[in-house]
């Protein structure tokens, strides 16, 4: 392999792992936060990649169709959460399993009747269609760049959120002690609300960066909910760190799978995670807890 | 409705259960056949879910790599003995149960449940990308396996109605197996690693080995049903193991209740029932079985076994429900 060819695949690795961080984030964010365990996250991936190809059909522009559809799935985050995830938090896992088994098998039936069950092409956006040339034969599309720009941006902006501000105080408090939050005067329903509707935006978002380059397709949602399933469990469950850094390492590992081992290229993401579970079971970067 | 009549309930299905192959068509004998085998693989995951606390979201791993088995050892154009074939097909099911469950087990919680989940997928690659499954085509079982013992041969499994015995046979031994089990100090162990994991390892049992028994027993189990379900059908394909199978027998015990056995088989013949009553009602019947698992969840916690308690206790007049409560 040539260094071209190499940097292409490179970039590839970091595009789809930092595409990923936006799914695998807000997974490990509402289960450290809420604790809550979401089979659906992986659906709204699939609906943010349709409602891209809809908007877009409909407005003619890529982004603006990210820019109505993102506002669009924080509002459905948000009314989710209120009819109802708000009614799971004291349930165990188990039914919280079911209920969003349940809602997968409902988000996929409504995309089919709303859209149908066709594979759909979704155009890269004019500005963003031209490629940089690599050498004299290779180039590397711009629009694949813009991608890994867009999610370091927001990784940062994620960072800064739950770090730097009052805001990300009361969510970095509230995964430790929901009770003595709300006795501290903080409306915890509304602090759940907005953490469960910012996940579900940044899948959604996922979705629609994604379209233009992976199309969009019915099994696109669960596809992507094991491979984020993956980057948690490796990175260690409510470490957003731990899901950055696992979520590139799944990048590389699935870029450069499929490139070395083409025959066995779908187990290669699951051989890191048995590794993982192998050296460190808590996640490689997750705290480690006395049990 | 007081326990005898529960009891006499358990007796009557039985009965309308046995009653099948005489007075249903071979549609409906076939519809019960496919709801006994998933009986099976319902209880079976009960064990892990009900009884040792252990939410496996892949339990159809093992069901499919068990199918696979009976096509594999199916000659072209011959049929496999049914007595090889069965034990082999359980035997691969269980110690693919053995190697996950070492690893999948070294978690708890929240990540047994995604690990169990990635796992079980990975197997579904395997089959669905290389070539060992006759990649997501599947394959056909031309023959269903010969039952011949030393020249003699008690019944013929190409007989609907022997197929269906047999099948009703093996679901009622995994039933009796399994409650005999629960009543045994390795069920009563299990049942206490569920209820408080460091009190039972302060106690001396070594839980990760029960656990991993338990695991086994329950991949096995399930390899029983995956054998029978290609069996019946005489075709495997990849989507035996994908992740919906893993929910669907998951929902199954739920829906029946936990920890119970006869609810995962009520679990077992609702869900067939429900799937074979909306399939003929539209082409979306999934998003009915969405929506009936969502309220079944916000509004039946304890699933259809806790039922008859529940209306006894709304029908009780309200001191009664008091003192039952306590």
């Amino acid at each position: 392999m040539d260094t071209a060819s190499l940097l292409i695949q490179v970039l590839n690795a970091v595009q789809y792992g930092l595409l990923l961080f936006l799914v695998a984030s807000g997974l490990t964010l509402v289960f450290g936060i809420m604790g809550i365990i979401n089979l659906a996250h992986g659906s709204f991936y699939m609906l943010g990649a349709y409602l891209a190809f809809v908007l877009t059909r409909a407005t003619g522009s890529v982004l603006l169709a990210i820019a109505l559809g993102v506002p669009l799935a924080l509002a459905f985050g948000a009314a989710l959460e209120w009819l109802l995830f708000a009614r799971l938090y004291r349930r165990d896992h188990l039914e919280q399993v079911l209920l969003t088994y349940g809602l997968i098998l409902i988000f996929e039936e409504l995309r089919s009747l709303a859209v149908g069950d066709d594979v759909h092409a979704v155009p890269v956006p004019a500005v963003l269609s031209g490629s940089i040339a690599l050498n004299a034969t290779l180039s590397y599309p711009v629009y694949r760049i813009a991608i890994s720009v867009v999610c370091l941006a927001i990784a940062a902006g994620l960072y800064l959120l739950i770090g730097r501000t009052r805001l990300g105080m009361m969510i970095r408090a509230g995964s430790h002690d929901r009770d003595m939050v709300q006795s501290l005067g903080i409306d915890i329903d509304v602090l759940y609300r907005i953490v469960f509707a910012l996940g579900v935006a940044l899948a959604a978002l996922a979705g629609m960066l994604a379209s233009p380059i992976s199309s969009v397709f019915p099994g696109m949602g669960s596809q992507v909910l094991i491979v984020s399933f993956v980057v948690v469990v490796v990175g260690g469950i409510g470490s957003v760190w731990g899901a950055f850094l696992a979520s590139l390492l799944v990048g590389f590992a699935d870029t450069f799978g499929k490139v070395l081992l083409p025959e066995f290229a779908g187990l290669v993401v699951y051989g890191v995670m048995a590794t993982a579970l192998l050296v460190r079971p808590e996640g490689l970067f997750g705290k480690r807890t006395g049990a | 409705v007081s326990r005898k009549a529960t009891r006499w309930g358990q007796l009557a299905l039985c009965a309308a259960l046995l009653a099948v192959p005489w007075f249903g068509s071979t549609f409906y004998t076939e519809l019960a056949a496919k709801a006994l085998v998933l009986s099976i693989f319902a209880m079976s995951l009960d064990l892990l879910v009900g009884i040792s606390g252990l939410i496996s979201f892949g339990h159809a791993a093992y069901f499919g790599v068990a199918a696979y088995a009976v096509a594999w050892l199916t000659p072209r154009f011959a049929p496999a003995s049914l007595w090889i074939a069965l034990p082999a097909a359980t035997a691969l099911a269980g110690l693919c149960a053995l190697a996950i469950g070492s690893l999948a087990l070294r978690t708890r919680g929240i990540y047994f449940i995604m690990v169990t989940l990635a796992l079980a997928q990975m197997v579904y690659f395997v089959f669905h990308d290389t070539g060992i499954g006759g990649g997501s085509d599947g394959i056909y079982v031309n023959f269903r396996p010969d039952a011949s013992l030393f020249g003699f041969k008690p019944f013929d499994l190409r007989d609907g109605r022997h197929l269906y015995y047999f099948i009703a046979v093996l679901a009622l031994l995994t039933y009796l197996m399994l409650a005999q089990m629960l009543r045994s100090p390795f069920g009563r162990a299990l049942m206490g690693i569920r209820g408080n994991e460091h009190r039972m390892q302060s106690l001396g049992y070594p839980t990760f080995r029960y656990k991993l028994a338990a695991f086994t027993l329950a991949g096995a189990l399930a390899g029983v049903a995956g054998f029978l379900y290609a069996v019946l059908y005489g075709f495997v394909t990849p989507e035996l193991m994908a992740w919906h199978q893993s929910g669907n027998v998951l929902l199954m015990v739920i829906l029946g209740g936990m920890g119970t056995l006869i609810g995962a088989v009520m679990g077992a013949l609702a869900f067939v029932g429900m799937q074979e009553l909306f399939s003929n009602l539209t082409k979306h019947w999934q998003l009915m079985m969405g929506a009936v698992i969502v309220l079944a969840v916000i509004g039946l916690p304890g699933g259809i076994a806790q039922l008859p308690t529940r209306i006894r206790r709304a029908l009780a007049p309200d001191g009664n429900r008091a003192a039952g409560d306590e």
